[in-house]
């Protein structure tokens, strides 16, 4: 049952073919049997998991079920879950148990979805490659050498590795798609404000969007419909309609217009990602659609713009870790000043360090115009740049990332290094605009590539409507990793 | 280039307390990270409005009346130090 779709599982729980006890308790054993050499998950309690199964039952029983009732999800680490501890991958949160449920759990608690457990993940979300979590890294389970991607690792190698039919994550710089990329699953960032950002734990508010990681673009449509809606208590809400993202997918591709930027097809892009990924839009072609190139001439500027902004938001969100209200607090210290610093010091870890300090300079009094407010207009060009895109085109769709898998360690003694592998996911999430992520074959050394797939705001139903098309024909989101079927 | 007092001084305004021996690489690094930042410094942005929010949605306001219950026994019980119902911290007034 751990190679089905949610939406036959699903089928299987309403027809009481299957119980959630048994799902959630044939998913536990995977986990069990598997964690300990990919370290996917932070935290499991199969008591709790099974607790909430067995409501599950109790729902179907009743006549009460809702689209996900009884269906088992794993939580990157950074949603906050009653009663769960939710520790972003810090020792800084290693030992907060969350007092209350963000505005997503809520709405999978809802749906009748079963917690399955916390995904590792990059220390706050700050990360490439799933190296930096304070619960040491992520292995890819199609070759346990490679990293997974990041920051969304653990929800990634917990998909692909079949722990778990689905994942959310989060994506403020490509920290779904990309993991998704290398790991070969879907992954879905939607529009920024389409999902509340209430009860994720903030890294870069202006960029943050939380999504799902899943193995079809069906999943990714019923999961998004569950968590999308307008919630007051996230500020950047959008209050509009939620689109019925299943029915939509029946569209299918043709006669879409796809836009392929020339920059996402250069020096950069390695060669064996790029054969895939023409292929993929050979494909789309062949299913109806038609091509046209596009530019984003201001796209080579977005890592350093995203490393001002992204930065600057973490300087001021992650200054509410002052060992006062939760979290680590140091043991010595000598007044209020020293047990912040101390607190801090020992409470984060390296990367987050890096980005805190940037993004303290970049404010800091003679230096917020040169980097914050260049960094903000130059947003705007990037941001430009898509909307022009989008006057001849439905979609974008080009690479995820420049190159497959990296193995573990590779970048990690290079900061600037392992940044550059977000150049192709880092413009949407500026731009905020709404993007996935598909398996389309595979690389060097076996390891996948995927195919993203950008849409304009709020544009989820094309998006997902040309990626099913896409699955129909073809069977790379099938494939599960040797040693894991 | 940041200089080492640079980096002492940001490390200070972050209240991230720093040992000696770590400020050389971390300083190396930053100047790394603000040397791919140079890049977008040249760019020229005449009139262009700086972008705070993807699509540029104004902050909503709501009226000002409580909107939540107290639970504040709850929220303390994840708190280093409490009395009383209050947080505990190292004395700021002699």
């Amino acid at each position: 049952m751990h190679a089905e779709s949610i939406r036959s599982l699903a089928a299987r729980l309403a027809k009481r073919e299957l119980s959630s006890v048994e799902l959630t308790r044939a998913h536990l054993a995977r986990i069990a049997r598997f964690n300990a050499s990919l370290n996917a998950f932070i935290t499991v309690d199969a008591e709790k998991s099974l607790a909430m199964a067995r409501a599950a039952d109790d729902r179907i029983a009743g006549g009460a079920a809702g689209p996900l009732t009884g269906i088992p999800i794993a939580h990157k680490d950074l949603f906050c879950a009653k009663g769960w501890p939710t520790t972003c991958g810090s020792k800084m949160l290693a030992n907060y148990v969350s007092p209350y449920d963000a505005h997503v759990l809520e709405r999978f608690g809802r749906a009748g979805a079963v917690l399955l457990g916390k995904t590792n993940m990059d220390e706050f979300a700050m990360g490439s490659s799933n190296e930096n979590s304070f619960f040491g890294a992520v292995k890819n389970p199609w070759d346990e050498r490679a990293v997974p991607g990041g920051s969304s690792g653990g929800s990634a190698a917990a998909v692909a590795a079949r722990l778990a039919p689905a994942a959310t994550g989060t994506d403020t710089g490509g920290s779904i798609r990309q993991p998704a990329s290398f790991t070969g699953v879907c992954g879905l960032r939607p529009t920024y404000g389409r999902v509340s950002r209430y009860g994720m734990v903030a890294f870069a508010s202006s960029l943050d969007q939380g999504g799902v990681v899943a193995r079809s673009a069906e999943d990714l449509a019923l999961l998004l419909g569950v968590m999308a809606g307008f919630d007051e208590r996230d500020s950047t809400s959008i209050d509009r309609p939620v689109d019925d993202y299943v029915a939509a997918l029946a569209r299918g591709a043709k006669g879409l217009r796809i836009g392929l930027p020339r920059e996402y097809f250069g020096a950069e892009l390695a060669a064996d990602v790029a054969k895939p990924i023409l292929a993929a839009i050979d494909e789309l072609k062949k299913l109806g659609a038609t091509t046209v190139e596009v530019s984003l001439p201001n796209q080579h500027l977005s890592v350093p713009v995203y490393y001002v902004v992204a930065s600057a938001e973490a300087s001021a969100n992650l200054s509410r870790y002052d060992g006062v209200r939760y979290g680590h607090r140091a043991e010595g210290y000598r007044d209020l000043t020293e047990m912040y610093c101390r607190t801090r010091a020992e409470g984060f870890g390296a990367e987050v360090k890096r980005r805190i300090l940037i993004g303290t300079y970049v404010l800091s009094h003679g230096y917020y115009d040169a980097y914050y407010l260049q960094a903000q207009r130059v947003r705007r060009l990037i941001a430009r740049d898509f909307s022009d895109a989008f006057k001849r085109c439905d979609l974008i769709a080009g690479p995820a990332a420049p190159s497959v898998a990296f193995d573990l360690g590779a970048k990690t003694a290079d900061p600037v290094q392992m940044y550059l592998q977000d150049i192709y996911t880092i413009p949407i999430n500026l731009a905020g605009l709404p993007g996935l992520a598909i398996p389309c074959g595979f690389g060097d050394r076996g390891r996948p590539v995927g195919l993203q797939i950008v849409g304009n705001y709020f544009d989820e139903t094309r998006m997902l409507a040309a990626a099913h098309a896409y699955q129909q024909v073809t069977d790379w989101h099938t494939r599960v990793p040797p040693g894991f079927e | 280039m940041l200089s080492p007092e640079e980096v002492r001084r940001i490390a200070r305004l972050a209240r991230i307390e720093l040992a000696d021996h770590e400020i050389e690489h971390l300083r190396g690094e930053l100047n790394a990270i603000l040397a791919l930042v140079d890049e977008m410094q040249a760019v020229d942005t005449n009139g262009i409005e700086p972008m705070a929010h993807p699509q540029d949605a104004r902050q909503r306001l709501r009226e000002d009346v409580v909107t939540d219950r107290d639970q504040r026994a709850l929220y303390q019980s994840v708190a280093p130090a409490t009395e009383d119902g209050l947080y505990l911290v190292p004395k700021v007034i002699e």
